[in-house]
């Protein structure tokens, strides 16, 4: 005589799984690690000469106490900053007040004309940390613009398509020239 | 008439809930492989800003983590202060805090270990660029500004 097992009540599983389900909402948070990736320039060492760079090269850009800012010595709105960062690199009318170019041979791309230019970002000790960011952000979305433009001209795909020797001929031809100066107070005090 | 009347007691058949407890399941491993578990607890605030350009941090393990902020609980007064680990530091304590994270680390990452900076939009430069110094100190030259993805400048 044969006899069928009882099923089992797996009503209350699913009660069971959903309690776990909660648990680890609770616990656990989305990956939200982004940001902007930067490199911190070595402490200088004591008696060397610092390297010589020639002033128009040289794209000042200067955040105050209130959150002002003044690039290459004219006040500026942070909106207007990220045209300027273009302007000064690519130089089209190579004015003598923008970045010097040089010709360079880099693989994949050819002949380009590889600007000189590196920004100096310097702040006051009382300037919001949220200014900084978007001052940071402007010129890393310059960057990503000209590099994109450029991948665009070059391949013909947009700077995040491109594989990972393109992309580094492309970020070979414009670097992310950005330099934090030595800590320094430039004034307007609260 | 009488083909529509019901002939006799039909039951409902109960719906299966058998395979309820699969989908569950199948949701909870989702939420398991997207989310992360949150580690230590916060005791500063850290509203990060904003900013278009971002990029994702890479190779997690390989990143140690700074907060700075103001203190969420009064009693630790209102200036920002740094957090390291879990608990508050100062600004010297750095160098030993890189130095063990390094140490923890084996010898061919130690190179691409990164230090992420989960600094609140309203603290003032002064107290990260002593941070920053720290770290160039250190010779950990590698940091990124976490930040939201998001619009940052109103045009």
């Amino acid at each position: 005589m044969s006899r069928k097992a009882p099923e089992l009540n797996t009503g209350s599983m699913a009660d069971i799984s959903f309690l776990l389900l909660t648990f680890f909402l609770l616990v656990s948070n989305i990956d939200t690690d982004l940001g902007l990736s930067r490199k911190l320039p070595p402490l200088p060492q004591d008696g060397a000469i610092a390297d010589k760079v020639n002033e128009r090269n040289v794209f000042v850009v200067l955040v105050n106490a209130r959150n002002q800012l003044l690039v290459e010595g004219v006040p500026t709105e942070i909106g207007q900053l990220k045209d300027k960062t273009k302007e000064f690199f690519l130089n089209p009318t190579n004015s003598i007040h923008l970045s010097e170019k040089e010709m360079k041979t880099i693989d994949l791309i050819g002949d380009y004309n590889k600007s000189k230019g590196v920004v100096s970002l310097r702040n006051d000790r009382s300037t919001k940390y949220g200014t900084y960011i978007q001052v940071q952000n402007e010129i890393a979305a310059a960057i990503n613009e000209m590099r994109n433009d450029l991948a665009m001209s070059k391949f013909n795909k947009s700077f995040e398509d491109l594989n990972n020797a393109e992309r580094k001929a492309i970020s070979k031809a414009i670097p992310v020239a950005v330099s934090e100066a030595e800590p320094k107070d430039v004034g307007g005090k609260k | 008439m009488a083909r529509f009347k019901k002939s006799g007691k039909k039951e409902v058949p109960g719906i299966n809930t058998g395979s309820m407890s699969d989908i569950i399941f199948m949701f909870l491993f989702f939420f398991m492989v997207i989310t992360t578990i949150r580690q230590g607890t916060l005791f500063v605030t850290t509203r990060v800003p904003s900013a278009t350009e971002v990029q994702k941090l890479e190779r997690k393990n390989l990143v140690s983590y700074i907060y700075i902020g103001v203190p969420i609980d009064k009693k630790h007064g209102k200036e920002p202060r740094i957090q390291l680990n879990d608990q508050f530091a100062f600004a010297s304590e750095i160098t030993a805090f890189i130095e063990k994270e390094r140490a923890s680390r084996s010898e061919n990452d130690r190179e691409f270990l990164t230090t992420s900076l989960k600094v609140d939009t309203a603290v003032v430069m002064g107290i990260v660029t002593d941070v920053k110094q720290e770290l160039r100190r250190v010779g950990a030259y590698k940091i990124n500004y976490s930040t939201k993805k998001g619009k940052s400048v109103s045009k």
